[in-house]
């Protein structure tokens, strides 16, 4: 077993890398914009719900119940997906998913395969080890395409180039593209995308995709996304192999509908995405005739043995808690060293490596409540934050003086949290989202942190302390 | 160890029972809206407004007006013709016009065409959603996607309201392939600005019929 999420084991611990990002201010630049114009569409589809808590409230259900039973959902998925003519695989870690695609696209000849942004084959590397194999990927996610001409990484769950501006894309595509002229605006770029992909679509044989939800009942399939991509890679190749890790599967058909409100007024504020595909197997004279699925754990069996912090797999990946959080926003998402960046990376990056790296993290974070506040599923990032911060000092991991402050400030907090969450969070419309930019707003932040919590300030002052010393 | 004489299957799954994951089953609470108290009229008024918004062109016209309003489309839109899938009811073409039936069209001939013109299964006007099930009258998944110009028929009696309402219609047309069109393709990935139009068709037209 080798758990690995990206390149996280390897990254730089989060604050000499957030130390080194928030100097450069037109990536600090783009990050906000880009973080208040979605926030502002979140705020007005969401606003236009009555119904939204009782949305989130069963989008939470859900997910805990399918967790309660997880090897039943994915055996009864198993069982419907096969039946619809799907071939099932299972995964232990990211290496083994990666040799059973890369095993696949050998299978059926193919020396290149179109990909619609999956987030779970960034965790696995997998365009690592279909290069390696000789194997060309083309991203065709715009914004992922953006990431793999320029050779950069993530930054973002849902919109992975957001921490590039127009100018910098136009460079990029002019370059790689081989363009002699192209206009800055982003229907230009996107006009571009669209003729250097377009012949890709039609040729290539094989697709591969992640997937937003597994319907266990129905063994069906289903993909959201905006710019078409996804349907070209689901639709026009001959094989299509999706690789989702093991938590994404739900009950019933019915509970989508609580999803397809949820996620894209969460994660990009609009009321409906332009496209959902959901398919169920294969179908005669309609798509690709072989699908293969790889169901992967890569350490999500081990996040479930948690009772404290299982609710992290609860995720539908909107990003709503990244655009909400103050750190992200000063920091951008590679401070993270992951592919999944923000307060659900700082609790998810370390929870898969079973707390062996990015043991930073969950100190990537002020406790503002935004997150939570935010999150479609109701997960209680900051309970969890505090939860794994303990498990970093009993597991060692945090220098000795930190380790004694923190434990006694975890012990503090995990009981006082509780008790004022609820005053908390009736106070955040009060919260000074700080937009300046500056580093030496964190302690800032952290001081207003402090006005509104009815609690000894132990765990601000500490991360402080251990901010300043790095 | 017992877990490397394992299938991969078996090891997962057994993690996963290990893990133990969650409390004794809970009912899961569904105290959000199924339907809306709003008049048809107003469901209508609702779809088209986000079908606006969505920069998608409506036109409303009775059963008998379809072949008439599609020739007025495809004049103004200077078209002579579009690719249709086989099980589209002729009665609603127009003559003068070239419809090509998709029977194993390539890729190719569907990427040079003009557009096509397809019915749907459901519509949900909360959302501006059209629903394709892509049985006879819709054609397979490519005939919707390739094409630069879809031109989709509407019937108001397949109009609901609210998500949940569609998902109940859509439950019956599985296993088909479902796909949701709110609005021609886009993308917010530069800068966070809505760019309508990127690799499924850039143009959405919708006739709602009734």
């Amino acid at each position: 077993m080798s758990v690995h999420v990206g390149e996280a084991a390897s990254a730089l611990p989060f604050p000499e890398a957030a130390k080194k990002l928030v100097a450069n201010s037109q990536l600090r630049r783009n990050v906000r914009h880009a973080t208040n114009v979605i926030r502002t569409k979140r705020g007005r589809v969401v606003a236009e719900m009555d119904d939204w808590e009782q949305l989130r409230d069963a989008g939470k259900a859900i997910k805990d119940h399918t967790l309660a039973h997880l090897d039943e959902y994915l055996l009864q998925f198993e069982a419907a997906c096969t039946k619809a003519g799907g071939q099932v695989h299972w995964a232990r870690d990211a290496d083994e998913a990666n040799r059973i695609i890369v095993d696949l696209v050998k299978r059926y000849g193919s020396d290149e395969v179109i990909k619609v942004k999956t987030m779970t084959s960034d965790e696995t590397r997998l365009n690592v080890a279909l290069e390696a194999a000789g194997i060309t990927p083309f991203e065709t996610d715009l914004a992922d395409l953006i990431v793999q001409l320029g050779e950069d990484k993530p930054s973002h769950i849902v919109v992975p180039a957001l921490h590039r501006n127009r100018m910098e894309i136009r460079e990029l595509f002019m370059g790689k593209m081989g363009l002699d002229t192209l206009g800055y605006q982003p229907e230009d770029l996107a006009a571009a995308a669209r003729n250097y992909l377009r012949e890709r679509f039609l040729r290539v044989k094989v697709g591969i995709s992640g997937a937003n939800y597994l319907i266990a009942e129905t063994g069906s399939v289903v993909v959201v996304e905006s710019e078409g991509n996804g349907r070209m890679c689901l639709t026009l190749p001959d094989v299509l192999i999706s690789i989702v890790g093991v938590e994404k599967v739900i009950p019933r058909f019915e509970d989508l509908e609580v999803y397809l409100q949820l996620l894209p007024r969460s994660a990009t504020g609009e009321r409906m995405n332009p496209y959902n595909s959901i398919w169920t197997g294969v179908t005669p004279g309609d798509g690709p005739q072989a699908f293969h699925i790889v169901l992967l754990d890569n350490g999500r069996t081990k996040v479930l043995a948690d009772p404290e912090s299982r609710e992290t797999l609860d995720c539908i990946r909107c990003g709503a808690c990244l655009n909400a959080c103050p750190v992200y926003r000063q920091t951008g998402g590679h401070a993270y060293g992951s592919v999944y960046a923000g307060p659900i990376g700082a609790i998810l990056t370390p929870q898969l490596q079973s707390m062996e790296h990015s043991q930073t993290l969950p100190y990537a974070s002020s406790l503002c409540g935004a997150c939570y506040e935010v999150c479609p599923v109701k997960i209680n990032i900051p309970e969890i934050l505090i939860h794994l911060r303990t498990k970093v000092v009993d597991s060692g991991h945090a220098p000795l003086a930190e380790r004694l402050a923190m434990k006694g400030a975890a012990f503090a907090m995990s009981k006082a949290s509780r008790l004022s969450l609820a005053h908390a969070f009736a106070r955040l419309g009060q919260w000074p989202f700080n937009d300046d930019g500056k580093l030496d707003n964190l302690p800032g932040l952290l001081a207003g942190w402090t006005e509104f919590r009815d609690l000894d300030a132990i765990p601000a002052e500490s991360f402080r302390e251990w901010w300043s010393k790095r | 160890m017992v877990v490397q004489a394992m299938t991969s299957r078996e090891a997962v799954l057994a993690n996963i029972r290990a893990a133990k994951g969650g409390p004794a089953d809970e009912s899961i609470p569904r105290l959000y809206s199924a339907s809306v108290d709003l008049s048809p009229a107003e469901v209508v008024e609702q779809f088209a407004d986000r079908l606006h918004d969505y920069n998608a062109t409506v036109h409303h016209c009775t059963v008998d007006a379809i072949p008439a309003t599609i020739a007025g489309i495809l004049q103004t839109r200077q078209k002579t013709g579009l690719l249709i899938p086989s099980g589209l009811p002729p009665e609603w073409l127009p003559a003068d016009y070239a419809f090509r039936r998709d029977e194993g069209l390539s890729y190719a001939d569907l990427d040079a065409s003009q557009g096509v013109l397809t019915a749907c299964d459901v519509a949900i006007a909360l959302t501006g959603t059209i629903v394709i099930g892509h049985s006879p009258a819709q054609g397979r998944r490519a005939l919707t996607l390739v094409p630069d110009y879809h031109l989709c028929i509407v019937r108001l009696d397949q109009l609901v309201a609210t998500v949940p309402e569609g998902m109940r219609r859509m439950a019956a047309l599985l296993p088909a392939p479902l796909t949701t069109i709110s609005g021609p393709s886009a993308t917010s990935d530069i800068e966070m600005i809505r760019v309508k139009g990127v690799h499924g068709p850039r143009t959405l037209e919708v006739i709602l019929v009734g």
